[in-house]
């Protein structure tokens, strides 16, 4: 019984993250993955995704900072970066991941460092939400 | 036109006189030149007095510039007293707080906590452990320097000494290394000595050897040696028969069975392998020659209360050695091989400094001896006081009768050979989650009672996924090898998991015994005979326990579907009846969502990191499908799947050899169940870009279809419909 109002607070959080276009289908890909035998499947994954893509995103951090920049480069650590942004389902960052590719293609390097920091912003975000969502 | 010279004449009659020439015109009155003068002095003894003077002058000078710099000495040597002492109190005091800080959060991590609590915890506990552990070096240090420390003289056993060292550093091992321990039998049961600082000697040694070595291993060796000619004590006349006075061990097995000295009685016997080994020890030791043939056995020391033996410790490595110019300084206080060193390798040069000033406080010595690559080997040699009048309280003449009895119960004391094996356990990864070395965190101690020699009864060795590596290929087919020796499997089908971790004893344990026997019986045809040999003789002596706590652990973490490392022991046995799917993917997250999904789907998969070990892979089993990641490090999916197909085309191994990757040993081309051509394997790209130019190219290079990322589960489910 005291558990209903906890599950209702869990299910508007979690159609918050879709409303608000955080997650997107292969979030719910995550989730279906989830049974008795893997309960924390999605937080497990996240956590990892977070552990993983925080070191690519020193990477690009770095390679920022040098000029001239190295767009193969740093096209490269996005679509790494990208990659594991889609397979969680985080949205935005993964919109945000093509933009920052984008602008490396037209060599933008301004372009570039404006869509690197939405992007860490939505990361950042995401994570708090996710962090949330899963306490 | 007058000059005045001193000119020194050596005359026969008077030595070396000098005199003061002075010699001058005379003019006329018409300024003609007319003659000289002619004076001369005689100076010698003003000259004499003169140089004196000088020397004099300068013997001052030179005491005035020594006292100054003494004085200056004194001074900074009163400095530094100073200091120390005010860094052995200041260490003192920041000791206890800290300690209570680490307690605190030991104790604190008995609580309830979530999970990044827990790494904070974990953190916080490593981090204030490890300045414990530099403020206790620094005291001890400090100690030793000043004299203050006193040693104890207690009863210990160095075999269990050795032995729990030894346990206790394969316990926090995180590399793979193989430990050994071999106390030689003439080493006695218990000796008298400062066990605390000898166990911290030997801790130091060892951990270093440890942090400097990479693969292969790290081994301790104690063994009696005759008395060392540093020694100052006993009745030293120089001669080479009285050096062996104080060594009693290194007496001849004749003089074993004759002498009145009950303690080398008591060694002679309780030794498992007696007396031919006690004189094979005593030849192979570092004595004089001298020592084995003429000694004459002292009746001093068969009054004596106490022997004194001199044991000798040997600490070697097959690590990064240090270099010959390195080695002078070794020992110095924060001296470290180089600066580059000390960043990449840590710790704070106390180490070395701590272990030598102890042991030539109990009197031994230190020394090294390296060479760079190969590894190297520390010595310390100490003399141990032995008790005659010990616990064991049998006399030289009941010693037969109570062999069995010792043997009995003294197995723990007498075991000589200690071998700690690397084992990975799958169920423990690194928080930094890198798929590639996986290592490992429990160890599987084995004993060897020398004259228990079973054969072994289960050797479960799991490696790291590091798919396609040979030396693990090495280490599976090696252990394969022996594994066949004792168990025949009759699966037909070759199958080999990437990472056999060992969650559950009994059932899955045989079955990937059947695994990799069933590669071994394919690849041990020509495997070298040697390579066989060796390791059987090596396991042959082993007896190994596992820890029977760990399995009900690993069995929970092995349900947990989780990085590319862990593969659950379902895998194993799964993969005899399932087809074998291949996922050849760099990036951690896509595998483990990919896995998972596999594993919904009911299938187990195999899980390679880039195009390299992918063709490994293939080369070394038979999969029915392969998902190909196309953007990977090292060797992209375009070029594998070329190479992959080039093989079946082809038969052979060319095109990869061509790129880098070595062909297969030829006995693994027998692995194809259907031998002679290879059959075409079904490769699926995954692809994150999906556009039309990319499946075009995809298939222009050999694969069959493709998936667009992210992988859901339903275009798996559909291409698994498809392919299999």
């Amino acid at each position: 019984m005291e558990r209903n109002p906890i599950r209702r607070q869990l299910a508007i959080m979690r159609q918050s993250l879709f409303d608000q276009g955080h997650v997107d289908e292969q979030f719910v890909q995550l989730e279906e993955l989830q049974d008795d035998a893997n309960p924390n499947f999605v937080e497990e994954v996240v956590t990892l995704y977070y552990r993983d893509s925080a070191r690519i995103i020193l990477n690009i951090e770095q390679a920022l900072e040098r000029k001239p920049f190295d767009f193969r480069k740093l096209d490269a650590y996005m679509h790494q970066f990208k990659g594991s942004s889609s397979s969680i389902g985080a949205k935005k960052v993964k919109a945000e991941s093509t933009l920052f590719r984008e602008c490396c293609k037209s060599g933008n390097g301004e372009g570039c460092m404006r869509s690197f920091q939405q992007l860490k912003k939505e990361y950042a975000t995401l994570r708090k939400k996710l962090g949330a969502y899963f306490q | 036109m007058p000059a005045k010279r001193e000119i020194t004449f050596e005359t026969e009659l008077f030595g070396s006189k000098t005199f003061l020439i002075y010699v001058e015109p005379v003019f006329s009155k018409a300024g003609e030149t007319i003659g000289i003068n002619y004076m001369g002095i005689d100076i010698s003894d003003q000259v004499r007095k003169r140089e004196r003077m000088i020397k004099i002058r300068e013997e001052i000078a030179v005491q005035k510039a020594k006292e100054t710099e003494l004085n200056r000495t004194i001074h900074i040597t009163e400095e530094t007293m100073r200091a120390k002492q005010m860094l052995a109190t200041m260490s003192h005091e920041i000791r206890s707080p800290l300690s209570g800080v680490v307690s605190m959060a030991e104790i604190l991590g008995t609580t309830k906590l979530d999970r990044e609590q827990r790494q904070l915890l974990d953190v916080m506990i490593s981090s204030g452990d490890l300045v414990l552990k530099l403020i206790n070096d620094i005291l001890d240090l400090s100690k030793v320097e000043s004299g203050v420390m006193k040693l104890e003289a207690t009863k210990f056993r160095p075999r269990e000494v050795v032995q729990h060292v030894l346990q206790t550093a394969a316990a926090s091992l995180r590399k793979i290394l193989t430990l050994e321990g071999n106390v030689a039998d003439d080493v006695p049961i218990e000796v008298i000595g400062d066990v605390l600082r000898i166990r911290q000697i030997l801790t130091n040694l060892i951990s270093n050897a440890i942090k400097f070595t990479h693969e292969g291993k790290v081994g301790v060796k104690l063994f009696v040696v005759p008395e060392p000619p540093f020694a100052k004590e006993g009745s030293q006349n120089g001669s080479a028969v009285s050096t062996a006075n104080q060594s009693t061990t290194n007496v001849p097995k004749e003089e074993t069975c004759t002498s009145s000295q009950t303690s080398s009685d008591q060694r002679g016997f309780h030794g498992k392998k007696h007396e031919g080994s006690c004189q094979d020890r005593s030849q192979s030791e570092r004595g004089t020659p001298v020592t084995n043939g003429t000694i004459d056995v002292t009746e001093e020391q068969a009054e004596l209360p106490e022997t004194t033996v001199w044991i000798r410790c040997d600490v070697h490595d097959t690590g990064i050695g240090i270099p010959e110019n390195a080695l002078p300084t070794l020992f110095k206080k924060y001296m470290q091989v180089s600066a580059d060193h000390a960043r990449k390798y840590g710790g704070t040069g106390l180490g070395l400094a701590i272990c030598k000033q102890l042991v030539e406080l109990m009197g031994g010595r230190l020394t090294v001896s390296s060479q760079v690559h190969c590894g190297s080997t520390f010595t310390f040699i100490l003399p141990y006081k032995v008790s005659l009048s010990c616990d064991h309280s049998d006399d030289p003449d009941d010693d037969l009768s109570d062999m069995d009895d010792h043997g009995a119960t003294d197995d723990d004391a007498t075991a000589g050979f200690f071998q700690f094996q690397p084992r990975t356990l799958g169920s423990l990864f690194s928080s930094n989650g890198s798929s590639r070395t996986q290592n490992l965190l429990a160890h599987n101690i084995g004993y060897v009672n020398s004259h228990k020699i079973n054969g072994f009864s289960e050797n479960c060795y799991s490696f790291p996924t590091s798919n396609g590596q040979t030396k693990e290929m090495d280490l599976v087919e090696d252990a394969c090898s022996v594994a066949e020796a004792l168990e025949i499997s009759p699966k037909p089908e070759s199958s080999f998991s990437h990472s056999p971790d060992h969650d559950n004893e009994s059932a899955i344990c045989r079955d990937e015994h059947h695994h990799n026997v069933v590669n071994a019986e394919n690849k041990v045809s020509t495997r070298d005979v040697s390579s066989c040999s060796e390791t059987s003789r090596e396991v042959d002596v082993k007896v190994k326990i596992t820890e029977p706590q760990l399995p009900a652990e690993r069995q929970g973490r092995s349900d947990s579907g989780f990085q590319s490392t862990l593969n659950s022991s379902r895998e194993a046995s799964n993969s005899i009846s399932k087809p074998k799917i291949l996922l050849v993917e760099d990036n951690k997250i896509n595998v483990m969502v990919t896995r998972s999904m596999m594993k919904q789907l009911g299938h187990t998969i195999d899980v390679v990191n880039n195009g390299v070990e992918a063709v490994r892979a293939i080369q070394y089993h038979s999969y029915d499908l392969v998902l190909m990641d196309v953007c990977m490090p090292v060797m992209d999916g375009l070029q594998t799947t070329r190479l992959i197909r080039s093989f079946e085309e082809t038969g052979n191994w060319d095109e990869a050899a061509k790129a880098g990757i070595e062909k297969p040993s030829p006995s693994s081309d027998s692995l194809q169940p259907d031998c002679t051509p290879p059959k075409r394997i079904p490769i699926i790209a995954m692809t994150a870009n999906a556009l039309s130019e990319s499946a075009d190219e995809c298939s222009a290079n050999g694969m069959d279809s493709f998936i667009s990322k992210p992988v859901t589960f339903q275009k798996l489910k559909e291409c698994l419909e498809q392919y299999l």
